[in-house]
């Protein structure tokens, strides 16, 4: 039987190889995936662009002024010399944020009282507005401090300190990338199981499978192990691209890693099995697979966390295996977690695994043989 | 106006005028030729067949005349006008039926006329008086409102040339508007057309595979890959050929009849016509030696075909270019299964087998047997149940009622090794199309279970027996169609089955390729194997040892090629053909229904 299985699959992987679309699929949204969210997806605020209306003119709050041009966080795009123009430049998002500094700004300083600075934030991206927030406050508590400092008066009452755990930088890249890591793997996977009966149905070779010696199971196999194959493979080069080439750290076990990443394969080959039984033609077939992918990416804490979400949202979460997937790649890589603390994540994912399997199974011998 | 000669035509006589035309495509890395440098002609007013096996160009053609391609280099002129240029101006004038003809099966048969009718700018008051007259032409009044879905696959070819006639084209493109209907309305589909050319004047390209078909045309433009075979009137074709066609029989068996036959010189073709052998012999041929060298030989003189004609040029190709590969075709045992009819062990019997699809009956209290060595045909136009019985017996659908038995299993329930004893060719012979040819043979002899020093000498095997050597690394998608076929049927015999499926084996591939695919086909028989094939090609079923005809789900008669001609003799049709006989049938059925 093995002997039969295996010409399946080395025909499978053949097939795949040699069909420039799908050598397409293979290479072309992982390589553009791996760009996209590499360099351009982050949820680190850079260069954003501000207005700075001075209207007290003096060394504190050029010093103060300066604090905001030299922060790699913001870019003053312009220096105000009246208040007229600050909803038209917000408005016309030219600019994201408007420090206003007050005239009385020096002479507060001076008198230990506190000296009055407005932050006008465009709100209509809530999370932009937050960190730009976040991002003033710190540079006016730095600055407060040093004031204390060199020109005496009382400290601040109470200082945070933060210590950023795992990430020292809080480089979101750090968080995001590793996330490709099983993003990718069930793209590939997915697709690689979901189209391969359908492309067989459509040239009509898929009654020839079944006229042959072949046994359900036998192509059942055949089907979902190139899957498999060509998923971990997959995983491996984004895994090495993400040590290699990102410099995410590595620190956990990579055995528990791949354990994992079986068991996630194994739960998404049934779910791309699932979708072959089902549909007659690529494009179903296509879409079957995006159909499940969106929600089960913006349900998996890949982008948004899941604790933000509502509690019966959440609970939809746990039947999704890419949440599991996703913690356990974030804390191998940046925990350095090992398989004793990873129990939680990896039971689910085999559990998932079996049932999709089965459910596959059925649906196979139900209305493909 | 002076008189010109035969070959040259008048420029106000000329609806069409190509000029050495080529175009290629890029497929995979490969550029394929599909029209190597085409100069031809189609006159006003008349019927000019476009005929070809598949892949000849046909379709290249009509596209580039219909200015929906461009040509590499040459030039096309359509009424006057060069299509290249303008394009629009050519389009306005002409009406296009490609071989898919886009109806919307979810729309009634008014709903599509209205559409087209739209399309094609008709005015909303001239169109009751143009359908009324359409629907008249295609006999299709009484289905007005029913679903294009609904319909036979001859009525939709019908509909569709009735759309593409909503406003009347001064040209009409019909792209294989014959492929997969049934021969009765094969026949009602020709006579719209020459009552269309009689009455409007319309000038009409038709393109065909069907060799036949070529003799209603008034002009022929015969083409085989992307170059001019041969035009002129069908008669002219057929006149070269005359007096070198004769029906053979001897008093050996019919396939030892055509070996012996096909390996005397002076003969170019052979052909099983049922009990007797069709034979064409070559120009400078005595048929009287011929008869000399078989003993009982009695030669019977016919009347040429188009096909003989189109078979003579291609064999004078192959002698002057390349000799051919005629593979081996180890013909053992000559009697016995054909002749013998010792005992008749029922290979695969068909008992009472219905199959439903929701309302529709698909298949309908069938019952038939098939014996060891006999090759059997399920003849039928497209949808008639064929290929469902055909995909019930190799255990890919369950029957609603009946029982099904191939070597004495269900295929549908029995144990996979059951399956090891047939093989199976399927419809446009599915190969894996990205794999070499030797990745094909390897998959299939190891999916069959052979390993080892045995799958490597069926692997020998089927390169020597098919030719197939020097293309074991071409991807299968680039192999010229009849060489697809080969592979196909080796990739079928590769474990030997003593039962084999055919689906539509020879449809679209030239002549030569045809026969000597049952050639092969008649020594698997002699040599015990039982073939099952479905065809709805009326030439095909000649090489049948018994038939049976298929009609609307329900057998039609079944029989011996002969007796079901013999059925059909009438004195008026003393010579009947397969498709007289099927078209006999199918009229008595109906006048017993009626």
């Amino acid at each position: 039987m093995w002997r039969r299985v295996l010409a399946l699959i080395r025909k499978e992987l053949l097939a795949v190889l040699a069909d420039p679309r799908s050598r397409a699929v293979l290479i072309g949204p992982p390589l553009l995936q791996l760009i996209v969210f590499g360099y351009a997806a982050s949820f680190d605020l850079n260069h954003a662009p501000i207005a700075i209306y001075n209207q007290d003119r003096s060394l504190a709050s050029r010093d103060l002024v300066a604090r905001f041009s030299l922060s790699p966080t913001f870019t003053v795009k312009r220096v105000l010399s009246s208040g007229r123009r600050i909803d038209a430049l917000i408005d016309s998002g030219e600019v994201r944020a408007v420090v206003v500094i007050d005239p009385r700004f020096t002479r507060d300083l001076y008198r230990h009282v506190p000296a009055p600075v407005q932050v006008i934030v465009d709100g209509r991206n809530s999370n932009t507005g937050l960190l730009i927030e976040g991002y003033a406050g710190t540079i006016l508590s730095d600055f407060s401090r040093a004031w204390s400092a060199s020109h005496g008066g009382d400290p601040p009452p109470a200082v945070l300190d933060i210590r950023a755990l795992y990430n020292q930088t809080l480089d979101s890249h750090w968080f995001i990338i590793p996330g490709i890591v099983a993003l990718l793997t069930q793209v590939v996977t997915l697709l690689v199981v979901g189209l391969s009966v359908a492309r067989e149905r459509e040239i009509g070779t898929f009654d020839q499978l079944l006229v042959t010696p072949l046994r359900q199971i036998d192509i059942l196999l055949g089907k979902g192990l190139p899957g498999l194959i060509i998923g971990m493979g997959e995983a491996t080069v984004i895994i090495a691209a993400t040590v290699l080439w990102f410099h995410v750290p590595l620190r956990g076990s990579l055995a528990a890693l791949y354990l994992a990443l079986l068991l996630f394969v194994l739960a998404v080959t049934g779910i791309g099995l699932a979708i072959s039984a089902l549909s007659a033609t690529q494009q179903q077939a296509l879409l079957g697979a995006f159909l499940f992918m969106v929600p089960s990416i913006i349900l998996s804490g890949f982008a948004t966390p899941i604790a933000n979400m509502p509690p019966w949202v959440q609970w939809l979460t746990l039947l999704n295996p890419m949440r599991y997937i996703l913690v356990v790649v974030r804390s191998v890589f940046l925990q350095g977690a090992d398989l004793s603390s990873l129990g939680a994540q990896l039971w689910p994912m085999a559990l998932i695994g079996v049932v999709n399997l089965a459910v596959a199974g059925w649906l196979f011998r139900k209305r493909v043989i | 106006m002076t008189e010109s000669p035969a070959a040259a035509s008048n420029a106000a006589d000329e609806a069409i005028r190509i000029e050495n035309v080529r175009r290629s495509f890029r497929s995979g890395g490969r550029t394929v030729e599909a029209l190597a440098g085409v100069t031809a002609w189609a006159a006003r007013s008349r019927i000019t067949g476009l005929v070809g096996p598949d892949g000849a160009g046909k379709t290249t053609l009509m596209r580039l005349i219909a200015g929906l391609l461009l040509p590499d280099s040459g030039r096309i002129e359509v009424l006057g006008v060069d299509v290249a240029r303008e394009p629009l101006a050519v389009q306005g004038r002409l009406g296009y039926m490609p071989q898919r003809f886009g109806l919307y099966e979810d729309l009634s048969v008014r709903e599509n006329l209205d559409l087209y009718a739209d399309l094609q700018n008709l005015a909303p008051g001239a169109r009751a008086a143009r359908y009324a007259e359409l629907m008249h032409m295609t006999g299709l009044e009484p289905f007005l409102s029913r679903m294009a879905g609904r319909l036979s696959g001859g009525m939709k070819q019908k509909l569709g040339l009735a759309c593409t006639l909503v406003n009347p084209p001064a040209l009409l493109l019909l792209d294989e508007p014959t492929v997969g209907v049934d021969p009765v309305s094969r026949r009602e589909l020709w006579q719209i057309i020459e009552l269309l050319v009689r009455d409007s004047q319309t000038t009409v390209l038709f393109s065909t595979a069907y060799l036949d078909e070529a003799e209603r045309c008034a002009h022929v433009l015969l083409i085989h890959e992307g170059r001019l075979l041969g035009s002129g009137p069908p008669q002219d074709f057929m006149a070269e050929m005359s007096g070198r066609s004769f029906l053979a029989t001897a008093p050996i068996g019919r396939r030892a009849l055509q070996e012996s036959l096909a390996e005397t010189a002076g003969v170019i073709d052979t052909v099983i016509q049922g009990g007797r052998v069709r034979l064409v012999t070559a120009a400078s041929a005595d048929p009287q030696a011929i008869a000399a060298g078989i003993a009982g030989l009695a030669l019977t003189p016919v009347p040429p075909r188009f096909e003989d004609s189109f078979v003579a040029r291609l064999r004078t190709r192959a002698v002057s270019g390349e000799r051919r590969p005629t593979p081996e075709v180890a013909v053992t045992a000559t009697a016995g299964a054909t002749g013998g009819e010792g005992k008749r062990e029922a290979v695969i019997s068909v008992q009472h087998v219905t199959r439903r699809f929701g309302p529709f009956i698909a298949v309908d209290d069938v019952s038939f047997e098939v014996a060891r060595g006999e090759v059997f045909g399920l003849l039928g136009a497209n949808g008639a149940g064929k290929s469902t019985t055909f995909r019930m017996l190799c255990g890919l659908l369950p029957p609603s009622a009946g029982a099904l038995r191939v070597a004495g299993f269900d295929l549908r329930t029995a144990a996979a090794v059951a399956r090891r004893r047939i093989g199976y060719m399927a419809q446009r012979f599915s190969l894996y199309g990205d794999l070499t040819v030797r990745q094909n043979l390897t998959f299939f002899a190891s999916v069959y279970g052979l390993s080892g020093s045995v799958q490597t000498r069926r692997i020998e095997w089927a390169m020597t027996e098919f030719a197939l050597g020097p293309l074991l690394l071409a991807r299968a998608n680039d192999l010229p169609l009849g060489f697809k076929q080969r592979l196909a049927l080796a990739c079928a015999l590769m474990h030997e089955p003593e039962i084999l499926f055919l689906d539509e084996p020879t449809s679209g591939v030239d002549p030569l390729a045809r026969r000597e695919f049952w050639r092969r086909i008649g020594a698997l028989a002699a040599g015990g194997v039982t073939v099952l094939v479905t065809t709805h090609f009326m030439e095909e079923a000649e090489y049948c040892d018994r038939l049976l005809i298929m009609s609307e789900g329900r057998v039609l008669t079944e029989g011996t090629p002969d007796a079901i001609k013999a059925a059909a003799r009438r004195a008026e049709l003393p010579d009947p053909t397969l498709e007289d006989a099927f078209i006999a049938a199918v009229g008595a059925r109906g006048a017993a229904a009626a």
